[in-house]
């Protein structure tokens, strides 16, 4: 259905369920809401080119499954998934609800097929993945349209740069959505809500009071409009919260990388190649730590620790083609110093590092794809694998800064996606996606985990609610 | 092969930076996307493009032509406008395809010309009508039947045999010149193999995993130009096999023209003559339900009118055949001739080139995949 042309036009309706957010797990509830028989209202914040929200810049979801399945190579399992989790997290998880989200995962693949998305193999580059994550075809963009032209054909309605300013609750019921369109305000009441507004890392002042000032040097990989504002109102009315206020997940990416929305491209994975040096000239961390999955979250931490929150990492001719084309050009130069002051880093003290490291390089075979336990003897921090002197121009240098994925802090919910506050479960409130994703996530991120959390709590959400207003 | 004799009148073109602001364009976005991939899954480009880490001019050319416009790539796109990044792959290769084809065939105005202006395509067709108009009552033959009561035979192979060696001439020089550019290898067995299989199936017109193309329905996938593509193609080919199998019976046993309803030249040709009508009327409907936008719009009116010229061809051939032994075979054997006549004079500048580049492009491909 088409953008309705006032606010005020969708209060004559009588929605049974209104979805708060326009991504994979709020469409997700939509398209299970509405084929159980609900009236559903779907209130993306975004103009429709960014509808979508962080779901548009996915490329793959974690699927358990016992036997090659689509794309999927070989088996998965329950225990080797949830292994893989409790790794990342450190054990800061709830076992049920994790557990639920896995075994459920099986069966989200065939559903999601069913529903207008499609498969590819593992990309190039993501070999390593082709066994656990199931890579969309064209991306999440692709799963996001083809999602939105289901719920469109079912019969959902979908209002876009529609605001969810406030969520209206009496005692343990929800009544109502306050929502804001360009100048108009209505508000808009439902037998029942879905909250499926994502985390709050584009609120970077949000971001700057949890973890502190540095934050505002840090880049949002994904959308400017998830500012948490439904979150916010939900805590403030007394909801309970899971996963650490503190906290974000932050992975190093391509220092000149837009503010916001930059996406997948802005990755780098020079780092094990390189000598990585912040603003000073200085090294401070072994670059050639254990790669998976602990490096893809260290450095994010590492250059937000930094000053001014950047970092350079400089490799030599010989290392060039070893990693993914990066989106910018690497800065170029024949000699180090000269790269350096292209840099803006001092000439000298940089020569005087990279000539340290070098004498700290021993003879040895490299293995770019394994630890090869090529370390530098001598020198502090130690480069542990993949250190080869950086002697051969042309010489390339790339700046780093933390691209935010992912907020920990979230709603409580149940194994229904249920939200709760002090005095238990709402009597009518769901919630979906990364806005409840701490309860699983309590740290450390699983690649292809958000998008299994969004479509299996989605999924549960749309269902339980169209149960509850039938 | 000896065509190198070709070297010093293709030479000009394949040398040096061709400063061409498409090329850039496309480089730009080409870029993004092999820092991406997320399309890998969609037709040959991508993986071709993910064999290099920068892009050359012929490079550029190769995946441009290489590119079908199936227009998956661009819904799927996190980074179409209003985005910074402003990607708009199914358009820059089309446009940098276009450019190609004007830049290697010989002279390059006329493709300019015809590929830019529909009025101009429009134009020849009339010119080659009125031309036939002459030829028929200018030279009016003495005796002879059925057709050549209109036109004598002679004068009629002469002419198409004349109209259709020329263009394929140009074209040959075109792809030779296009084959240098893009680095191509001396062509073995198996790279046509795998090519032509490609190219008869229209296996990247599937959209690879997908289900067809986001052509008229924006981000929803169709098969609906697979189909009518390929209904042309094989109608198109059913057509040539009748003229083939006509020439055959000429002069191999000296049966003229009409040919009955179950001779080779009817077999083929009626069936292909439905087909490309169908497949015609089709593409047309599309196109114009298409985005403008994520083509190269400059040339929407050309490739439009060479759709209908070739629709046109297709439905004067079945009128014909309809009409035998009626007093309308005269003037609609003149239409039907003028409008062969103008796609053949007109096929190296109109889309029509856009088979042997393509062919061109799906032979390289399997060269640097096999490599
Ligand atoms: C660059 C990048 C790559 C990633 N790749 C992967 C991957 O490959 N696999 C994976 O599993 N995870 C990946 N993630 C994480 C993944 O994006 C998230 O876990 C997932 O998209 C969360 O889905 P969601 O539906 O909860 O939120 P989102 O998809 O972010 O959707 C939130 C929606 O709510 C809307 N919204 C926000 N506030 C309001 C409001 N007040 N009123 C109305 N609507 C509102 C937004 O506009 C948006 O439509 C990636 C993240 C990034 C940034
Ligand atoms: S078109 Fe967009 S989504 Fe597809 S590969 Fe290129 S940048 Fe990625
Ligand atoms: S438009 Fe289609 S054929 Fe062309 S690059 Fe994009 S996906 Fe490939």
């Amino acid at each position: 259905m088409g953008t309705p042309a006032s606010l005020a036009s969708l209060k004559s309706i009588e929605w049974d369920i209104v979805i708060v957010g326009g991504g994979n797990a709020a469409l997700c509830a939509a398209i299970e809401a509405r084929e159980a028989g609900a009236r559903v209202l779907l209130l993306e914040r975004a103009p429709k080119p960014y509808r979508g929200g962080n779901s548009r810049h996915t490329r793959n979801f974690r699927c358990m499954h016992q036997g090659p399945m689509s794309v999927l190579t070989d088996a998965y399992e329950e225990e080797e998934y949830f292994h893989d989790l409790m790794l990342v997290t450190k054990g800061n998880t709830d076992e049920p609800l994790a557990r639920m989200a896995i075994r459920t995962s099986e069966s989200c693949l065939p559903w999601m097929e069913r529903n207008g998305v499609r498969f590819q193999p593992s990309l190039s580059g993501t070999l390593s993945l082709s066994r656990t994550n199931a890579f969309f075809l064209g991306g999440g963009k692709a799963l996001v349209n083809a999602y939105y032209n289901r719920a469109q054909d079912l019969g959902v309605t979908v209002v876009y740069e529609a605001e969810v300013t406030h969520i209206n609750i009496e005692g343990d019921s929800f009544n109502s959505v306050q929502v804001k369109r360009d100048d108009e305000e209505a508000e808009i009441s439902g037998k029942a809500v879905v909250l499926a507004s994502g985390g709050f890392q584009a609120d970077i002042e949000w971001l700057a009071r949890a973890w502190g000032p540095a934050a505002r040097n840090f880049l949002i990989r994904g959308t400017p409009y998830n500012r948490g504002e439904v979150l916010r109102d939900m805590l403030d009315s007394g909801a309970l919260s899971v996963g650490d206020p503190t906290q974000c997940h932050a992975v190093a990416i391509d220092g000149r990388a837009p503010k916001f929305d930059g996406g997948i491209v802005t990755r780098l994975d020079c780092v094990p190649f390189s000598v990585v040096v912040n603003k000073d000239g200085e090294r401070f961390y072994n670059e050639g730590e254990d790669v998976w999955p602990k490096r893809y979250a260290i450095w994010g931490r590492l250059v937000a620790a930094q000053p001014d929150q950047v970092a350079y990492a400089i490799i030599d001719a010989k290392s060039a083609n070893l990693f993914m084309p990066s989106v910018f050009p690497a800065e170029k130069a024949n000699i180090i110093a000269e790269l350096a002051a292209k840099m803006g880093l001092p000439a000298g003290k940089v020569e005087e590092t990279i000539s340290r490291f070098n004498a700290a390089c021993k003879p040895g075979a490299f293995h770019p794809t394994e630890l090869d336990g090529l370390a530098t003897k001598g020198i502090e921090p130690a480069k542990t694998n993949w250190a080869r002197p950086i002697d051969t121009p042309p010489f390339y240098g790339y700046s780093l800064r933390p691209g935010v994925t992912f907020t920990y802090l979230g709603l409580k919910v149940d194994q229904t996606a249920r939200v709760s506050n002090n005095a238990g479960l709402y009597r009518n409130i769901w919630a979906a996606g990364e806005i409840m994703a701490g309860s699983i996530l309590g740290q450390g991120y699983l690649a292809g985990f958000g998008m299994t959390i969004g479509t299996v709590f989605g999924r549960t959400a749309g269902r339980e609610a169209a149960a509850y207003v039938n | 092969m000896s065509i190198d004799v070709l070297g010093p009148l293709v030479g000009r073109q394949s040398q040096g930076p061709t400063a061409s602001a498409a090329i850039d364009e496309a480089r730009r976005q080409l870029e993004i996307c092999n820092a991406c991939r997320y399309c890998e899954g969609y037709c040959s480009v991508f993986p071709a493009m993910t064999l290099h880490r920068a892009f050359d001019d012929g490079e550029v050319t190769q995946l441009a032509n290489l590119c079908h416009n199936c227009r998956g790539c661009y819904y799927a796109c996190q980074y179409t406008e209003p985005h910074e990044f402003d990607l708009n792959l199914p358009r820059a290769l089309a446009e940098v395809r276009v450019e190609s084809w004007e830049r290697f065939i010989w002279p390059n105005g006329l493709a300019a010309l015809f590929q830019r202006s529909g009025m101009a395509l429009a134009g020849a067709l009339f010119g080659a009508i009125a031309f036939m108009l002459a030829l028929a009552y200018g030279l009016r033959p003495e005796s002879g039947e059925g057709f050549y009561a209109v036109i004598s035979h002679t004068v009629m192979a002469t002419l198409f045999t004349v109209a259709s060696i020329l263009p394929l001439i140009v074209i040959g020089i075109g792809v030779w010149s296009y084959w240098r550019a893009v680095g191509g290898e001396r062509v073995k067995l198996k790279h046509l193999h795998d090519a032509l299989i490609d190219a008869g199936r229209l296996k990247n017109l599937s959209g690879g995993a997908a289900d067809g193309c986001n052509y008229e329905k924006e981000d929803r996938y169709t098969m609906a130009r697979r189909w009518s593509h390929q209904a042309v193609m094989w109608g198109f080919l059913m057509c040539f096999a009748a003229t083939v199998s006509g020439t055959v019976l000429h002069y191999g046993f000296g049966m003229e023209a009409p040919y009955g309803p179950f001779s080779l030249p009817k077999l083929f040709g009626v069936p292909g003559g439905i087909l490309m009508t169908i497949g015609g009327v089709g593409l047309i409907a599309l196109k114009l339900r298409a985005e403008k936008s994520l083509g190269a719009p400059a040339v929407w009116g050309g490739e439009m009118a060479f759709v209908v010229l070739l629709t046109a061809t297709a439905l004067t051939g079945l009128a014909l055949y309809w009409a035998t032994g009626t007093g309308a075979v005269r003037p609609l054997l003149i239409v039907h001739l003028g409008t062969v006549l103008a796609l053949y004079l007109t096929l190296p500048y109109t889309k029509m080139v856009h088979i042997p580049f393509r062919l061109a492009a799906l032979v390289r491909d399997a060269q640097t995949k096999r490599a």
